[in-house]
């Protein structure tokens, strides 16, 4: 591969926003109040904003002439680098929020570290990325505390998508070659020092919300080197529909 | 390079054209009073007029861009410049007192403190733009666009739109 460390770290950012935000796309139409519909909305929206960003720079990055619309459509699940947890399945509302809050508390805390690249691009992009993922975070972990704290049937649900999701949370704070050379030159963060703010979060919510934390077993990995579970492809085959249906479509 | 009173003339005349778009989402609200125009530049008798999303993801930017544009040209600004910077990025206390006298005879309250509240557990105080009372609540953090809450006032019992504080 040719591609510099600088072009995959940018990707592994574009890519988590872009498939997070699709996921919470999918609730559009389906939520189970109006409130939450425009709320998986404007988050979707935020997400996909902060990718197309990223993407942008990523192709300018490149040097190939590769726009936001080319990364985005024309790429297939191996070459995604989002991390695992992403692009699990929506599941019920609860598996939504848990998945949204396990991601929040850490994607607020990385964005707000990466504000202070020494990259002024991926600096600007975070900073704005930052603010959103504060209200993410906010409005994930009053959910959590309200299901948790809840019915018996909302408790239940909210743990089980906890302890399933939970391997997925690992992946998050990994470092690998590729980002090692970028966070020694102060362009990458290194997401084992947010390890302590997240779990802090984590804790916090979760003890308001009387749910147990799971314990650390088996972690799942892989996702930003291509290795992923079987749902993205049918997350892509959906997202890029249109482009691989009618190739070049534009309107 | 020297500033002569034609270039900041026109300078003011190109900042007002671009400042005369609005909002296409909030139509009171021009985008100089939103803060979204940060600048105008001239080059060579170029001008370029800088902008900054509200929300990475804020679809009014490619329709502003555009409206931008044309009201340049409408003024006598041959091939106009749009450019959207990331950095610093926009904060509600960008937004003009103008501004927020217009969201609020629009029925819109406008961002209620300084920015920079806790990501957990914060609550803004929010004045009804109706009625003004204080005694409100909140219906939901999102409403109709990325930049906007849902609340309701107990006192008027009147539900309106809050412009978040980012």
């Amino acid at each position: 591969m040719t591609e510099t460390p600088l072009l995959q770290y940018t990707l592994r950012l574009a890519d988590t926003a872009l498939v997070l935000g699709h996921r919470l796309s999918e609730w559009v139409g389906h939520s189970p109040v109006i409130e939450e519909d425009l709320a998986f909305g404007n988050m979707g929206l935020d997400l996909i904003g902060q990718a197309r960003s990223l993407y942008s720079y990523a192709g300018e990055i490149e040097g190939k002439g590769r726009d936001e619309d080319a990364l985005a459509y024309l790429r297939d699940a191996p070459e995604y680098r989002n991390i695992l947890l992403v692009e699990q399945p929506n599941g019920d509302f609860a598996a939504t929020m848990v998945r949204q809050l396990l991601y929040a508390a850490f994607a607020h805390s990385y964005f707000e570290a990466l504000a202070r690249s020494k990259d002024a691009m991926l600096a600007a992009i975070a900073a704005k990325a930052a603010k959103e993922m504060a209200y993410n975070l906010r409005h994930s972990a009053e959910w959590i505390i309200r299901l948790g704290d809840g019915t018996e049937e909302s408790h239940r649900r909210a743990q089980d998508a906890l302890d399933e999701l939970w391997p997925y949370t690992a992946e998050m704070f990994e470092t690998d070659q590729v980002e090692r050379a970028l966070i020694e030159a102060g362009v990458a963060i290194d997401p084992a020092s947010l390890r302590a703010t997240w779990n802090k979060t984590l804790d916090h919510v979760l003890s308001e919300a009387t749910l147990e934390r799971p314990r650390d077993g088996y972690m799942q990995s892989g996702g930003r080197i291509g290795h992923h579970s079987e749902h993205l492809g049918h997350i892509l085959s959906e997202l890029q529909f249109l482009q691989r249906a009618y190739p070049g479509a534009t309107w | 390079m020297a500033t002569t009173a034609a270039d900041t003339a026109l300078r003011e005349r190109a900042w007002a054209a671009a400042a005369s778009v609005c909002d296409p989402e909030i139509p009171v609200l021009g985008i100089a009073d939103l803060g979204v125009l940060r600048d105008i530049r001239i080059e060579n008798g170029v001008v370029e007029a800088i902008i900054t999303p509200t929300y990475s993801g804020c679809p009014a930017m490619n329709m502003i861009a555009l409206e931008i544009e044309i009201a340049l040209e409408n003024a006598g600004f041959a091939r106009p410049k749009v450019t959207t910077v990331l950095s610093p990025a926009w904060t509600t206390d960008w937004m003009t007192e103008a501004g927020k006298a217009k969201l609020r005879e629009y029925g819109i309250a406008p961002p209620a403190a300084k920015a920079g509240r806790r990501a957990l557990f914060g609550e803004d105080n929010v004045t009804c733009p109706h009625c003004g009372s204080a005694d409100t609540t909140r219906i939901s953090e999102f409403g109709s666009t990325a930049c906007k809450a849902l609340w309701r006032c107990k006192t008027c019992a009147e539900p309106f739109d809050y412009f978040k504080c980012i």
